[in-house]
């Protein structure tokens, strides 16, 4: 009998550890998770000034995270892939409420006002786009023919293209990469990768011949920030500065000269990281990225665990997106990588990401929590 | 939905290829975090020592360097604008203790001004803390006051710096505009990097207008500066390199651009004899050359002292202005409409030649007055007085309303708009400065799209008795009327009207001229032509022409028509008296012409506000622009 057809059901936790009456709790991710938002804690509250009111919000918002964490944990994955093309499409329709409203009101285009919410449409595409793809392959086989690799990539790009029109580009990258992943751990062939490759470096001379002076400048700066030291290259100056001085040990918590003496831009939202830099030196970040690391090595060991397309591809590309997050984030302020406005998942203060994130955790505990048990 | 592959579908083939994309991708997370792991040792270990140092004993600052900005000359290399040493008041946010109290203490100085109180505390949180923000100008008195002072203000400095200075003051005002200090909306249109060293910004005229070929490109240097802000190292100073250059690696400068310096069409010659005839009055004047489009003059009356805005105008002062009733910084030849009047008249002839909706030797009777079939509503000979039989030429000449109450019927409302459409009314003449104003063209269409009411849509045959002597709805700005002239000196190959003509790049000093550009020409027959020309000539010629008096005596022949444009609508039983009505009540006065007549260069359209009738007061403003242009006929042969 071939595994597609069974269905899924709940598992009668033979074997399984469930404290709390048969409900999911995947007990090695929840702590990791709350390790890594702790030391972000003990950083943000540096970072914010020691503000213990500030650092009192941010706990609420993962207190939100945790409570988005448990409930998608219980629903089982049959239903997530159920209620994804509904997700895909509400989250596309509320993209495009905002875009006519902003064209009306002529102002920020990004934000849904629900009159006690507010909220960004793109956050909810960042976990809608993976899954989409991940339905969309779900019964067919893998790997996917051209024309559903076209399909795929039009999944991921329409939305990632009305996001980059609001126009949010950091977002749009990130929905693109989540999407993206996807699409690579569906098995597309690697002669198609690089096919892709060549295409896209043969166009860049083509598109390079048509742009404007201003926006060929523009790419100078993304490429080269230091080229612009007034402007955004301030920022990966200034936070060079603060790691670099930071040495192996550290300045020492709340003694952070760059973060205090407000050298350093943006310090406890895309910056935090060289706030951690600063104060905690070199072992200080060696933790974090382990924790990290760790993470993402749980999230792949649920995905090699699942047992069907669909779970299989979202909790792989959920796991490799929150990768994604941290290595952008940390190589831009290490000055590794062009600036991009991305937040270290966890640690930087800010309410959305952080529960479309926990949210994303909460679907890859369910995936685990879910299965079922296999015949040896 | 079909889905022909799920019978083909091989699990554990697909488990297989997913484990080894699984595999790839943890291999590639090593790599980067590895990677990721090298760049932060080689920052905290490697290069520690030089960054410690950079944060604690020392502060890194870029120093932004502001460019030149670029200088505007008339078109005979005469400067309009120019940059002038001076002194500057500036804050450093991060340095001053106490900004309310710091601004107060200037206030008593009277080194700002107290209206300014708030904008000056916004604009210094607008900024990071090392930017220099720029308070005000300083006279060199004050510059004294302030330097004795200096030890009570920490954080407050005079710089020498560069400002705006217009040696022609009021006489290029609206065409010039001016600078002034950055605003915080300006601050949202503009890339802030490039600004960061610049304190002024084009606000109006031609300088908002090429701002960005003015502007220049910000340039900078790195300097390491001590907590009391003392710089200790500066690259380009060569002492300091060797006592401190071994903490610091790759500190750089880079010099500014200046910006580019741009020639206009305008002479200024012309400029100032236009400014000088009108500045009693309220009005405009603008002259073009009609081979080109070249605007020679443009001046609006009265005006303002362009340098009193780029030395920082302050709050009252600018209210001032801007209460005044004769509305200084309004520019009345670009957003001022008026009445066309009868300087209508000579388009109306062409569009009644062309449509053949009369001969123009064929007399009509002038009896003074003038009524629609079955109407009792008088249509009046605009000056008063029987002109008797009148041809087209004489109707030109004398500027007989009845003959063109009665031409406007026997051509039609639809046919007039389109003519007069051609030669620009009722759009933008495409000035390449901000602010022009379209005017109206009225036409049936007009009137159904302006306005709402079915009953206010209608068309009436009054309106287009109206029309034809430029009065009821048409608006025309002095730019449209000294536009369309020129299109009808050239004989309907018409040119935009253009401010810039050459570019010199602040650094190469390599000039680049543009060519002009041409509009649909305005196709007419040439004996059309002729005709309209030889009775506008008549104007300021013939025995009984309008204007005969006020160009007595020129060596060359004037194509002109004069206009009045009526303010204020006298009763039907009553006869308009000049002395009678309220000044500001009185009829505009307009002037329009181009000479020489046979070979024109210059077209010229003036305006004068409540200056009676169109002979008196805007055709000795015109005879003076046309005697400043011919004057100079020396250099206008040698024109490029």
């Amino acid at each position: 009998m071939s595994l597609a057809n069974l269905e899924w059901g709940r598992t009668t936790g033979a074997g399984r550890w469930r404290p709390l009456g048969g409900l999911v709790v995947d007990v090695p991710l929840i702590v990791l998770l709350c390790l890594t938002a702790g030391v972000g804690g003990v950083v943000l509250y540096s970072a914010l000034g020691a503000d213990m009111g500030l650092l009192m919000r941010q706990g609420m918002r993962f207190g939100l995270g945790l409570a988005a964490f448990f409930v998608l944990s219980q629903v089982p994955p049959r239903y997530l892939r159920i209620f994804t093309p509904w997700v895909f499409f509400l989250g596309l329709a509320l993209l495009l409420v905002v875009m006519v409203e902003g064209e009306i009101g002529k102002g920020a285009q990004r934000w849904l006002d629900l009159g006690v919410v507010r909220f960004q449409p793109s956050e909810i595409l960042k976990l809608a786009a993976p899954m989409m793809v991940a339905w969309f392959m779900h019964e067919r086989r893998l790997p996917p023919t051209f024309m559903q690799t076209v399909a795929m990539v039009l999944i991921v790009t329409v939305p990632a293209f009305l996001i980059a029109e609001q126009p949010d580009l950091g977002t749009a990258l990130l929905v693109i990469a989540s999407g993206g992943l996807t699409i690579l751990l569906a098995g597309i062939s690697v002669w198609v990768m690089v096919a892709v490759a060549i295409a896209g470096l043969c166009a860049a001379p083509v598109l390079w011949h048509f742009m404007h002076d201003y926006q060929r400048a523009r790419v100078f700066v993304f490429l080269n920030p230091e080229s612009d030291p007034l402007g955004t290259g301030y920022n990966t100056i200034q936070a060079k500065i603060a790691i670099g001085s930071g040495g192996l040990f550290g300045k020492g918590w709340l003694n952070g000269t760059q973060a205090h003496l407000e050298f350093l831009p943006e310090r406890s939202t895309d910056f935090i990281f060289a706030v951690m830099g600063e104060e905690f030196g070199l072992l200080g970040l060696l933790v974090l990225v382990v924790l990290y690391l760790a993470i993402v090595g749980r999230g792949l060991y649920i995905a090699l665990q699942a047992q069907d397309t669909f779970t299989r591809l979202l909790a792989g590309a959920l796991s490799l997106t929150f990768f994604f997050y941290v290595f952008v984030n940390a190589g831009m302020v290490s000055g590794l990588m062009p600036m991009v406005g991305v937040p270290l998942p966890l640690v930087s203060a800010g309410g959305t990401s952080m529960v479309t994130l926990m949210a994303g955790f909460g679907m890859l505990a369910s995936i685990h929590g879910h299965r079922k048990l296999m015949a040896p | 939905m079909a889905r022909p592959s799920l019978a083909l579908k091989d699990h554990w083939q697909e488990q297989r290829l997913f484990l080894s994309r699984i595999i790839a991708a943890g291999v590639i997370i090593l790599l980067l975090t590895g990677l990721l792991v090298m760049r932060l040792v080689q920052l905290q270990i490697v290069d520690y020592q030089r960054f410690s140092e950079l944060s604690q004993g020392n502060r890194y600052r870029i120093e932004p360097l502001p460019p030149n900005r670029g200088i505007i000359y008339d078109r005979n290399g005469v400067v309009i604008a120019e940059n002038q040493p001076s002194w500057e008041l500036v804050a450093i946010g991060e340095e001053i203790e106490n900004l309310q109290e710091t601004l107060k203490a200037l206030e008593q100085l009277k080194l700002i001004d107290v209206s300014e109180h708030n904008t000056l505390r916004d604009l210094i949180h607008s900024h990071r803390g090392f930017e220099r923000v720029k308070l005000s100008n300083l006279t060199e008195e004050q510059a004294a006051t302030f330097a004795v002072r200096r030890h009570r203000f920490p954080g407050i400095d005079i710089q020498e710096a560069l400002a705006r200075y217009y040696p022609f003051g009021e006489a290029s005002a609206h065409a010039i505009g001016y600078v002034g200090s950055i605003s915080l909306a300006d601050l949202e249109r503009i890339d802030r990097s490039e600004y960061a060293a610049s304190s002024q910004i084009g606000k109006a005229g031609v300088e908002r207008a090429y701002e960005s070929t003015l502007h220049g490109r910000v340039g900078y240097r790195q300097q390491v500066v001590n907590a009391q802000g003392r710089v200790l190292f500066d690259p380009t100073v060569k002492a300091h390199a060797e006592n401190v250059s071994n903490l610091i690696g790759g500190l750089e400068s880079k010099p500014p651009v200046p910006g580019d310096n741009i020639v206009l069409s305008l002479d200024m010659r012309l400029q100032l004899a236009a400014q000088e005839a009108l500045k009693d009055a309220r009005g405009a004047a603008v002259a073009i050359d009609p081979r080109s489009g070249d605007v020679l003059a443009l001046v609006s009356t009265p005006a303002f002292d362009p340098n009193r805005f780029a030395a920082g105008l302050s709050r009252a002062d600018y209210n001032a202005l801007t209460i005044d009733a004769d509305k200084p910084l309004v520019n009345r030849a670009l957003a001022g409409t008026y009445p066309p009047g009868s300087t209508v008249k000579p388009f109306i002839s062409l569009v009644a030649l062309e449509h053949e909706s009369i001969d123009p030797h064929k007399t009509l009777y002038c009896p003074g007055e003038y009524h629609l079939p079955g109407q009792t509503h008088k249509y009046r000979e605009g000056k008063g007085g029987i002109h008797g039989p009148m041809d087209m030429h004489d109707a030109i000449v004398r500027s007989c309303d009845v003959y063109y109450y009665q031409l406007s019927t026997m051509i039609g409302i639809d046919d007039i708009a389109a003519g007069l459409k051609a030669f620009g009314f009722g759009a933008v003449a495409g000035l390449d400065i901000e602010g022009e104003k379209s005017g109206i063209l009225p036409s049936p269409e007009w009137k159904r799209k302006r306005f709402s009411r079915r009953e206010d849509q209608a068309w009436f045959l009054g309106e287009t008795v109206n029309t034809g002597v430029g009065q009821g709805y048409m608006l025309v700005t002095p730019l449209q009327l000294a536009h369309a002239e020129a299109t009808m000196a050239a004989r309907g190959e018409g040119h935009p009207p253009r401010f810039l003509i050459g570019v010199e790049d602040g650094t190469t000093r390599a000039v680049k001229y543009l060519d002009p550009t041409s509009l649909t020409p305005v196709a007419h027959n040439p004996e059309h032509w002729d005709f309209v020309r030889d009775a506008m000539v008549g104007v300021t010629s013939e025995a009984h022409g309008t204007a005969r008096e006020a160009m007595k005596g020129l060596t060359y022949k004037v194509a002109g028509k004069t206009g009045t444009a009526q303010v204020f609508t006298v009763g039907q039983e009553e006869k308009y008296k000049e002395g009678d009505v309220d000044e500001r009540l009185r009829d505009h006065s307009w002037f329009t012409a181009y000479a020489p007549a046979d070979e024109p260069r210059i077209a010229v359209a003036v305006i004068v506000e409540n200056g009676g009738f169109g002979a008196s007061a805007a055709a000795p403003v015109v005879r003076k622009i046309l005697e400043a242009y011919f004057a100079a006929e020396g250099y206008v042969a040698s024109e490029p």
